[in-house]
């Protein structure tokens, strides 16, 4: 079969421009399947790990997948708030290493504010357990300090030592603007291609001072507290929205699940992060296949071209196969001649895209982690793209069938001297 | 060993899905490093004849015997074999792979048949001493065989078919696209380097005046 191979690529390479524009569809159809696969893979990764290094989220007792929606991804309310004294009673656990406590519900132009301890910006964790860094500023201390989000500070932009105020609730309703107590920034955070970007931190003690003169979602007539002398009141909070636990050792998490879950005080739900954003991705995982499938459609196009280009070149190498055949080569192997250019075209297709994708992950990889949110693209071939890879070449092969057994037939038919 | 190169009895070709007989040849036979005109007129089933006997295509009834052997009842396989190691073909035209070098087309049959190549012993060698015995330019063996004149493509064809010294040489009017001045040479160098391989040559013609070159004459039916 040597000397076929060999012949092989000299006929490949004397039809170069037909098969380098066929390559090319390869490559690109490949390409666009791989980098899909990679990204869907990266965008997966991102995903369930909008979160980590969080061993347990604790709410209100409802549906999970709601619970990880507003505490991770700022989508929805809390249907109930959890008594601090429940916090702090859990929080207690010998097996709790540290807690993180959340309130949510007011908002500033579109953007959750999030009221919180200095603690979250020591112990949150996102993607490959990356903690949250300041690009400029630090964490709040004083009553009305805020830290931005990366994306909050770029679309509104803020920059350090800005004043702004807060609004009730989620939606800019006028009117409900906590007006008379503005926030410096003081911190504004690097992108972590996670809900943190879209949100405002401050300390739960300012949640509480700006709702001193408020009562059931609107302001109390005739009362109004000046920013200067709240602090003379007690700004604990009485209840807080949510808080994410770290364990000492992850293997307690399901104990202490149990735990929580059975809490007399009142009725409590904790939820492994993963397991929940693992769920979360089923739904949103539709996209995704789409995406796949419509990658498919596309390379499946890339093998028709090639097909087509080898049933059309099969005319002009009716007297070159009939002269093979003279010096002795068997049907066989015209078919495995025709056969190996088809698969000659889609392994160097094959080994460009893999070349492409990861040149483009090289260079494009931070970048799109920064932007979007995935963790960062692997230069290497993962196992779930080798299959794909044998899928394809599978296909390439199944496909190459079609005009190589036409060459042979034809080549049965002409003999010696086609008939042309 | 049997003397005959080439035995042919009774033979019946049709193809498949027409009554007519495309061939019928009652009798034909050629002894060793005999070579043999024959004459047929086109549409007389010469072509089929020639598929026949290079084994690509196998007769209804009749014997085809190579070199003693019951080639027409081998398998497939085996006769594409067999004609790689024992037979030589040279065609009309377009003999050779365009793409190739003319030192690559020479040297194909050796890539098929370990036979051929062994009995060079120095393929690369061999390829240039016969296509200077054929009279072409050593300038030319690494150019593309698509550069070449008609007739200096018929020679490399011939340095082809005789490379490796096969038992048999199968010509197909290898000269019809030839000047007539140029014909009577062509075929006087390629008896000449047949006989000096040993080569049994059966050569297929319209053109009469060619017969005179040969051993033997004969007329295929119409």
């Amino acid at each position: 079969m040597t000397p076929l191979l060999r012949i092989a690529l000299k006929s490949a390479w004397n039809r170069r421009l037909t098969l380098g524009l066929t390559l090319l569809a390869i490559t690109l159809s490949v390409t666009l399947l791989l980098s899909v696969e990679r990204i869907r893979q990266a965008a997966r990764d991102g995903f369930a790990q909008s979160v980590s290094g969080t061993d347990l989220i604790v709410g209100a007792r409802g549906s999970p997948l709601q619970l990880v929606l507003y505490t991770v991804f700022n989508v929805g309310e809390a249907s109930n708030n959890v008594e601090w004294l429940s916090y702090q009673a859990i929080a207690a656990d010998p097996a709790v290493a540290w807690s993180v406590p959340l309130a949510l519900g007011d908002s500033h132009r579109g953007f959750p504010v999030l009221g919180t301890t200095p603690a979250y910006f020591e112990h949150y964790r996102y993607g490959d357990r990356q903690p949250l860094r300041f690009t400029s500023g630090q964490t709040f201390n004083g009553l009305f300090e805020v830290v931005l989000g990366a994306e909050v500070a770029a679309k509104l932009g803020y920059q350090l030592g800005d004043r702004l105020t807060l609004s009730h609730g989620s939606g800019p309703l006028p009117g409900l603007e906590h007006a008379d107590k503005p926030f410096t920034v003081v911190g504004i955070l690097a992108p972590t291609g996670t809900p943190v970007d879209r949100r405002l931190h401050v300390g739960l003690a300012a949640i509480e001072a700006i709702h001193l003169d408020w009562q059931g979602g609107s302001p109390i007539p005739g009362l109004a507290i000046p920013a200067d002398v709240v602090s003379k009141f007690d700004l604990q909070p009485k209840t807080i929205t949510a808080f994410l636990l770290g364990l000492h050792q992850r293997s307690a998490v399901f104990r202490l699940q149990r735990k929580i879950a059975g809490y007399r005080g009142e009725p409590l739900l904790a939820v492994l992060p993963g397991i929940a954003l693992d769920q979360l991705w089923q739904t949103v995982g539709i996209v995704e296949k789409a995406l796949l499938g419509i990658s498919w459609l596309v390379f499946a196009v890339g093998l028709s071209g090639l097909a087509a280009v080898m049933l059309a070149s099969l005319n002009e190498r009716r007297r070159e196969l009939a002269v093979l055949r003279s010096v002795g080569a068997g049907p066989r192997h015209i078919l495995f001649l025709l056969m190996l250019e088809s698969l000659l075209v889609t392994l160097l297709g094959m080994l460009l895209s893999v070349v492409a994708v990861s040149v483009a992950a090289w260079l494009g990889g931070p970048w799109l982690a920064a932007q979007f949110g995935l963790s960062t693209l692997p230069l290497a071939v993962s196992p779930g793209e080798l299959r794909l890879l044998s899928g394809i070449l599978a296909a390439a092969l199944l496909v190459s069938l079609w005009p190589a057994w036409r060459a042979y037939r034809l080549s049965l038919a002409d003999g010696l001297i086609p008939r042309l | 060993m049997s003397t005959q190169a080439l035995l042919v009895r009774n033979l019946e070709f049709r193809w498949p899905g027409d009554d007519s007989f495309a061939l019928r040849l009652p009798e034909l036979a050629v002894n060793r490093k005999n070579s043999l005109f024959l004459h047929g007129p086109s549409g007389c089933g010469k072509s089929t004849l020639l598929n026949l006997i290079g084994g690509v295509l196998a007769p209804q009834a009749g014997h085809i015997e190579l070199l003693g052997q019951p080639f027409s009842e081998l398998s497939a396989g085996r006769r594409d074999a067999f004609r790689a190691d024992h037979l030589g073909f040279i065609f009309q035209q377009f003999n050779l792979i365009p793409y190739l070098s003319v030192l690559d087309n020479v040297l194909l049959p050796c890539r098929f048949s370990a036979r051929r190549a062994s009995r060079v012993g120095e393929p690369q060698a061999e390829a240039r001493r016969l296509l200077g015995a054929l009279d072409l330019d050593p300038a030319l063996l690494s150019r593309p065989a698509a550069e070449l004149s008609v007739g200096q493509q018929q020679r490399v064809a011939a340095a082809r078919a005789l490379i490796g010294q096969p038992e048999i040489l199968i010509a197909d009017e290898p000269t019809s696209a030839l000047d007539a001045e140029r014909q009577a040479a062509f075929v006087e160098l390629l008896l000449s380097e047949a006989r000096r391989a040993g080569s049994t040559v059966v050569f297929v013609s319209h053109d009469l005046r060619l017969a005179t070159h040969f051993d033997h004459s004969l007329a295929l039916a119409a």
